[in-house]
């Protein structure tokens, strides 16, 4: 019974973030943290912060940091019930939005539309980019990096980015050995 | 209207297989805009940020959101789950894989520079995906405007975003309808 309880409060705490998290994954960990570590005790603050850097240190989104809850504390089906649970029910919006978008694909209204909000989606990236260096204890050399691989893309726009990662990590690695 | 030959849903999933696997350091939609406008040019890049900016909007994570709105439009419901499907699998092992590793990687301290040069390369994309958001904004005077206000309220002054969304968004695309029908009539 305790395990049936376990999934029931995966999809409790889960799916009602997704319906909840305007703007994107960085809402999700508050919310998250005060759930699974202040009022069931799933784990210790310490054990969270670990699983939110091994969110972080695998690829895909940030948001993975839920099937990972899923995972310490109902193994592999917990992990699975917690995507299901975080991802469905904003997918589901977001394809019946997508759908009746691109239904009126070519219509002088929806050109319009598409014309207004790509620069309000521009001073969006902008301001997530703004959020991730405050965010982060980055120095200049991290600014650097950005600069640099922002150049490099607009100049070579087929440049591999995963080649770009490798070098990144390398060279940040080395700078750390070198005690720099 | 061009119509571009359908793309086969095996091709939408490998892609968002791998932009899922390969995207360390997170930034997905950066991934997703290069492979998408960039490298296969399925589609323009203004409508590609016309649906990042809906998912932004819209509740979830925004680079789900920007999978599914991809897959619908290159092939209705199928795409959209193959994209989805396909964009969480890697992560999904990966994630669970890494945290079994965790143990032995945590003692050891040059993985936090490594991490940091990973974030720093992929907050690179996203400026360059923000570089060319900013190109098509700034062929204008209304468009460099609606940008430059939704840069200074949500990210330097951190009013809320769904906020100045509200405000900014409809005043731009109803400037933009009426430039559109003064260039037709």
């Amino acid at each position: 019974m305790k395990d049936e309880n376990i999934y029931f409060a995966l999809v409790a705490i889960l799916a009602p973030l997704s319906i909840a998290a305007i703007g994107g994954a960085t809402g999700i960990y508050a919310p998250l943290q005060h759930e699974t570590v202040e009022l069931r005790a799933w784990m210790t603050p310490r054990e969270f912060i670990d699983l939110f850097a091994i969110a972080r240190l695998a690829p895909g989104p940030g948001s993975m940091l839920a099937p990972l809850i899923g995972w310490k504390v109902a193994g592999f089906g917990g992990a699975l019930l917690a995507t299901v649970a975080l991802y469905l029910p904003s997918s589901v919006l977001c394809y019946g939005a997508a759908r009746v978008w691109n239904r009126h694909r070519g219509k002088p209204w929806r050109r319009a539309i598409e014309a207004g909000l790509s620069p309000v989606a521009a001073g969006l990236i902008f301001s997530g980019i703004l959020a991730l260096l405050r965010l982060g204890q980055t120095g200049p050399l991290s600014w650097f990096t950005v600069a640099l691989v922002a150049g490099l893309l607009m100049w070579r726009p087929k440049l591999h980015p995963l080649l770009l990662i490798g070098c990144g990590a390398l060279v940040f690695f080395l700078l750390h050995v070198a005690g720099v | 209207m061009d119509q571009p030959p359908p793309v086969p849903l095996a091709t939408i999933y490998a892609l968002f297989f791998r932009i899922g696997l390969f995207s360390f350091g997170g930034q997905l939609t950066s991934w997703i805009h290069r492979e998408v406008v960039l490298v296969r040019g399925w589609m323009s890049n203004e409508e590609f940020l016309s649906g990042l900016a809906l998912s932004q909007i819209l509740p979830g994570v925004n680079s789900t959101n920007t999978a599914i709105f991809v897959g619908q439009r290159l092939r209705g419901a199928w795409g959209a789950a193959a994209a989805i499907t396909a964009m969480l699998t890697g992560p999904f092992f990966a994630v669970i894989l890494a945290s079994v590793l965790y143990k032995w990687v945590v003692g050891w301290d040059g993985v936090q520079s490594i991490m940091e040069g990973v974030a720093a390369v992929a907050l690179g994309m996203l400026a360059r995906m923000g570089i060319s958001a900013g190109r098509g904004a700034v062929k204008g005077v209304a468009p460099a405007l609606a940008m430059l206000v939704t840069f200074v309220g949500v990210g330097v002054l951190r009013w809320p975003m769904l906020g100045v969304v509200a405000v900014v968004a409809p005043i731009s695309v109803l400037v933009s309808y009426y430039l559109g029908r003064r260039h037709e009539g």
